[in-house]
């Protein structure tokens, strides 16, 4: 949230704005400093548990708006439209996410003469229903995928629609949800079998004759065009994202341009864009999603009327600053730039760094506290949009985003040579994260060719993620590595001068670095090849964290003697972590987080106990569903008691 | 022709050379053959058998371990030739006799630093313990004592060689006597690696450290049968003396370890902590952190909601040298987290209350804990450093009829005698008596700082309120009040209990400075023959 009280240009009235965003409020952060930029005073809005964030630091004044439950502070209008009044904000920047797409919050400023920076309430409305805005989008003469949704008689029927829409097609129940019973139809004879499956589907499963026949887009990318329009009718597009490397639903790497479109094909989607932009009389930065099938036909999927997360990569490639360009047209300013001085300049690469366990169907969240954080921003070309710092804690309560990393290069290659550096220099400790991923995506020959698909991960892990698998020459890397850094904390224990070079499954390795054992990375140059690594653990029995390629690796070092001696040792199996939590001491149960049949995370809180005025949060000893609760919030427990089962 | 050159003694020397051989063949021999014979069955402890069956139970050999536990080739062994000198119930034949006995002993280095060590070999008439046993090990100790260098017992004995009756428990009460005088001259260390039962875990309990490796070690008075005959109750050797109950339940041992090479690394690391005597100076390793560091993370670590808590250990590891914290009872009376760290490369031990178990508050095993680890710091010249958030000592009848008076006072009495340098640290609260207890100023602690979210005062907000502003309306306008007065660091600030208060991000900065200027302190109690500790 902010508050813009300095003069504006040359403007001498004061503009306050406020800006309360998502999560990991990456965007707060990049509006105050555009604010500041501008000459803007700034006020953020933020929840009891963000008290301390960066954004919060930024701004000129905070007010706090609530508790850590979204629906509590961020999503409470009335709190939020309280702070507006008591700071005299003259502006809103909502961020992305939360109320940044909602009507009423845009109503109720405007009934309180405070600037909405984002379109009016007429295109937040046409835009947020997906049906109205698709009708919008057809009479406007943009793409939609065509399709037929109705009830269809006869096959012949069926082969007709089909053959107008033209081959691929699907179909399915109409009342059948998402992928459910789903057939594609190449020609007329697939159609006719399709149509007989999925009517008698239609009819015993659901009760509904209605079909719906739609092009099928084979292997389909999600690519994005950026507009911008101000409040006199001017509209430009700034070329696309490509947008297509997802994981249920949701963005994980995304470039700008996209490799797949030509010259003709981008001003297509992007005059079509603004048409579509024009026809809802949009005004502010907004994106509007098309998916491109293998033939580059491009369909209209849906506008988002609010600033996307992965907007910086646009920044990149055009020099312009969204933000500002926002806040300008929210002033009533006319746009400063034509369309042909929007240029494409080199190639951006955003991938968005989360608190997940990658391994788990492509990130499950993770919590805890970064007991250690340090951004790549040694290195050049790197931007990382983040709204969090050493210490600050991963919570429940919001996206598990930590940050969008962003590198830049005059080519792809080098845009890509970037992101591996970043990635390999990026240190995250404290909470499981994704880099793994993010560095095998960049890597994958499929994606440096370009032949990428929103199918891309299913595709390219179809038993899923299961981190870099090493090779002959990068497991004698690795191994080479751990055996040096041990050796060298070993060599230290002497303090003797380090110096090393390791031999390793019979061949000799070479390996030198600065060797800092304080620090967690690890530059080496491993037989002449130079490799960033990440020492992650390291204890007085040899056994090693290494994250080595992005992937963390387990390595145990032992001298000759131990290595023998340790084949007599016996196989350890690993404790069941108990599934019964039991009260560690006496008090007062204060608050229940779940109830029978949720799933918890490791580490997620559980319950609090009261006890000597403090309060203790129970968290899940591992990944589970809860059995049962024997606890009610008030009740008094005792050592022991046990408070929750664990499936 | 005879000749007067001894044979040389070669690998294919034949096996005429095997324990029992006649006296007559054995007369043949010349001296240097029986040396070589001698050192050789040594080397093989019980027998190749016996090994495999130690091995088969996931153990390792007394030679074995010794060797790991070493630098390489700097063991130099004593007392390879000695032998029991039981006669009774056959023991004399030669069968029964082991070169060495059942314990291997002698000298070496850590890291280049000079250890002495004793290694009990079960494969041995079990590792009992016999007359020769114990002298081996007395004599290492003294040599020990003498030049002044830690002595680490690798412990794994089936008890008293009961032939030898009250021999053996001389030798006991020799060791034990040894283990008293050591106390505070040379650090000793036990590591449990199998059986240790009846008088002989008195020698570890008398030692600094005790660690255990899990599964294979055991630690008891009696045995279950014992137990069973006499109390009627059914106990698991596991349950009654194993790894996990002395280091969750009994507090006895101090550390457990996955298994006997895990054990000995971990030892060989632990060493490296310690002075090698109470005349030496904390030892000082390489550092490649930044004493200078500022460590951000530290300013949000103390939640907004002072009844929320926090995890002591991040502080620790945030604070001290590569996050290296070797934590001493770690899951023994968690309400405490002691344990040794480095200091731009000094060691020093950490005391710290931990905010996540029954709120820091202290009780009677965690005084305990805390006093006996702050007693063993001091003897051996290793800075304190503490950190504080207590918000008392535990109240209930269980914890009063415990003693939680006299136990309490332990670790009171181990702060105020303590001369080396102390550097206290309040995170949060800092209330009651437990304040005072907490290396305070007015226990002669050299620097105390106080974080802007520190709050020294009698007691918390409610309680202070209810006393003072007794049968009061307006409760909640008092409790304010005294939150606005007590709730912060100037109260201690404004009469010097405190030396300053500091952003948190600035206290690894600061205490490496003061260890710097510490390290010529200098502070002698007044003379006495010893304390009198209320134990």
């Amino acid at each position: 949230l902010l508050k813009i009280e300095a003069a504006l240009n040359t403007f001498h009235h004061k503009l306050c704005c406020c800006c309360f965003s998502s999560p990991r409020l990456f965007l707060p952060h990049q509006v105050m400093k555009t604010c500041h930029k501008m000459g803007i005073q700034t006020v953020a809005v933020h929840s009891d548990v963000d008290a301390s964030a960066v954004h919060v630091k930024m701004a000129n004044e905070a007010v706090c708006v609530g508790p850590a439950p979204t629906s509590k502070s961020y999503l409470n209008m009335d709190a939020i439209m309280d702070a507006v009044r008591a700071t005299g904000a003259q502006a809103v920047h909502p961020g992305y996410g939360f109320l940044s797409e909602n009507k009423e919050f845009a109503k109720r400023l405007a009934a309180e003469g405070v600037a909405f920076i984002g379109p009016d309430t007429y295109a937040l409305q046409a835009m947020g229903d997906k049906i109205e805005s698709k009708l919008i989008a057809k009479a406007a003469t943009v793409n939609t995928i065509p399709g037929y949704d109705g009830v269809v008689k006869t096959v012949e029927e069926a082969v007709k629609i089909s053959q107008d829409i033209g081959y691929p097609v699907m179909i399915k129940a109409s009342a059948g949800g998402g992928g459910k019973g789903m057939r594609i139809a190449w020609n007329d004879e697939e159609t006719r079998e399709g149509f007989r499956f999925s009517s008698q589907e239609a009819a015993s499963s659901f009760g509904d004759d209605r079909l719906l026949i739609e092009k099928f887009i084979d292997n389909p990318r999600h690519i994005e065009i950026q507009v911008l329009a101000d409040k006199h009718g001017n509209a430009l597009w700034l070329n696309e994202r490509e947008c297509s490397i997802q994981r249920r639903n949701q963005k994980v790497v995304e470039e700008a341009p996209s490799t797949f479109l030509d010259a003709a094909t981008r001003r297509a989607m992007g005059e079509q864009a603004v048409q579509l932009a024009k026809a809802v009389q949009y005004s502010s930065a907004g994106t509007v999603e098309f998916l491109v099938d293998s033939n580059k036909n491009f369909y209209f999927l849906e506008m988002n009327t609010r600033l996307q997360v992965e907007h910086p990569i646009t920044e990149c490639i055009t020099g312009l600053d969204l933000v500002e360009q926002m806040i300008r047209v929210a002033k009533g300013y006319k746009l400063q730039h034509k369309q042909e001085d929007i240029p494409i300049n080199g190639w951006a690469i955003e991938s968005r760094v989360y608190a997940e366990d990658p391994y788990k169907s492509f990130g499950l969240p993770s919590i805890g506290r970064l007991s250690r954080y340090q951004e790549p921003l040694n290195l050049s070309n790197v931007r990382v949009d983040s709204g969090i710092q050493e210490g600050s804690d991963i919570s429940i309560y919001y996206d598990p985003m930590i940050s969008k990393l962003v590198t830049y290069g005059a080519t792809r290659a080098e845009a890509l040579a970037s992101m591996e550096d970043a990635l390999d220099n990026y240190v995250i400790r404290g909470v499981t994260h994704n880099i793994s991923l993010l560095r095998e995506i960049i890597t994958h020959p499929r994606f440096i060719s370009g032949d990428i698909s929103t199918n891309f991960l299913p595709e390219v892990y179809p038993d899923g993620f299961k981190g870099h698998q090493l090779e002959a020459d990068s497991r004698r890397e690795l191994l080479a590595a751990a055996a040096a850094l041990h050796i060298t904390a070993q060599l230290r224990s002497q303090r003797r001068a380090p110096s090393v070079a390791t031999r390793c499954p019979c061949v000799k390795v070479e390996v030198d670095g600065q060797w800092n054992l304080a620090s967690p990375l690890l530059p080496l140059a491993i037989n002449g090849t130079h490799r960033m690594l990440q020492c992650l653990s390291r204890d007085a029995s040899g056994k090693i964290v290494l994250q080595y390629l992005g992937t963390s690796f387990k390595v145990r070092v032992l001298s000759k003697l131990a290595a023998q001696l340790n084949s007599y040792m016996p196989e350890k199996v690993p404790e069941d972590t108990s599934s019964l939590l039991r009260s560690p001491m006496p008090g007062a149960v204060v608050t229940v987080s779940v109830k029978p049949g949720d799933s918890v995370a490791e580490g997620q809180e559980i319950c609090v106990i009261e006890a000597m005025k403090m309060q203790n949060s129970l968290t899940a000893a591992r990944q589970a569903k809860v059995k049962s609760v024997h606890c009610k919030p008030g009740e008094t427990v005792g050592e022991g008691d046990l408070l929750v089962e664990l499936e | 022709m005879i000749s007067s050159r001894p044979r040389p003694f070669t690998r294919d020397t034949p096996s005429f050379f095997l324990i029992g051989c006649d006296s007559s063949s054995a007369s043949a021999l010349s001296v240097k053959e029986r040396i070589d014979h001698k050192r050789k069955t040594a080397l093989c402890g019980g027998g190749q058998h016996r090994i495999d069956a130690q091995h088969k139970k996931g153990k390792l050999t007394a030679r074995e371990r010794v060797e790991l536990l070493l630098d390489p080739e700097s063991f130099v062994e004593s007392d390879m030739f000695v032998e029991h000198r039981c006669s009774d119930f056959g023991m004399e034949q030669d069968g029964n006799k082991f070169p060495g006995d059942s314990v291997v002993t002698g000298r070496g280095r850590i890291n280049g630093r000079l250890v002495y060590v004793f290694s009990q070999d079960f494969t041995v008439f079990g590792g009992s313990l016999s007359g020769a046993h114990a002298q081996k090990i007395c004599k290492i100790m003294d040599q020990a004592m003498m030049v002044g260098a830690p002595v680490i017992g690798l412990n794994d004995s089936g008890g008293a060689r009961i032939q030898e009756g009250v021999e053996s428990l001389a030798g006991y009460a020799d060791i034990f006597l040894r283990n008293v005088m050591a106390s505070g001259v040379v650090p000793q260390i036990s590591l449990i690696m199998g059986p240790c039962a009846g008088g002989a875990v008195y020698s570890p309990a008398l030692t600094d450290f005790t660690f255990m490796v899990k599964d294979t070690s055991y630690l008891f008075i009696t045995g279950p049968d014992v137990v069973k005959s006499v109390t009627n109750e059914d106990v698991t050797q596991e349950e009654l003396g194993g790894a996990k109950t002395h280091t969750t339940v009994s507090g006895v041992a101090h550390h457990a370890f996955e298994d006997d090479v895990e054990a000995l690394l971990n030892v060989r690391e632990f060493f490296n902590f310690l002075p090698l005597s109470n005349q030496d100076a904390a030892p000082i390793r390489e550092c490649h952190d930044r004493s200078d560091r500022l460590v951000h993370s530290l300013d949000t670590i103390v939640p907004f909601e002072t009844t929320k808590a926090y995890d002591m250990l991040d502080i620790v590891h945030a604070t001290v040298d590569e996050s290296d914290f070797f934590e001493i009872m770690p899951n023994y009376a968690k309400n405490i987290v002691v344990g040794f760290a480095r200091m731009n490369g000094r060691t020093v031990g950490i005391v710290g209350n931990q905010p996540k178990v029954a709120s820091g508050c202290l009780d009677i095993n965690s005084s305990v804990k805390g006093a006996r680890f702050v007693r063993f710091c001091d003897a051996f010249n290793i800075p304190i450093i503490t950190f504080v958030d207590v918000p008392g000592f535990l109240p209930g009848t269980a914890q009063e009829y415990g003693g939680i008076i006299r136990h309490g006072a332990k670790l009171l009495y181990a702060f105020a005698e303590a001369t080396v340098p102390k550097i206290t640290v309040i995170t949060r609260k800092a209330y009651g008596g437990a304040y005072d207890v907490m290396s305070s100023k007015h226990l002669r602690g050299d620097v105390n700082y106080a974080w802007p979210t520190a709050e020294v005062a009698v007691m918390g907000a409610k309680g202070a309120v209810q006393i003072i502003f007794r049968g009061k309306e307006n409760q909640a306008e008092a409790e304010a009040e005294y939150v606005e007065k007590f709730a912060n660091p100037f109260p201690a600030a404004l009469r010097g209990f405190v030396d300053d208060i500091i952003e948190p991000s600035t206290t690894r900065r600061r205490i490496c400075r003061d260890l710097e200027v510490l390290a010529s302190k200098k502070q002698l109690n007044p003379w006495k023959k010893h304390a009198n500790i209320p134990l």
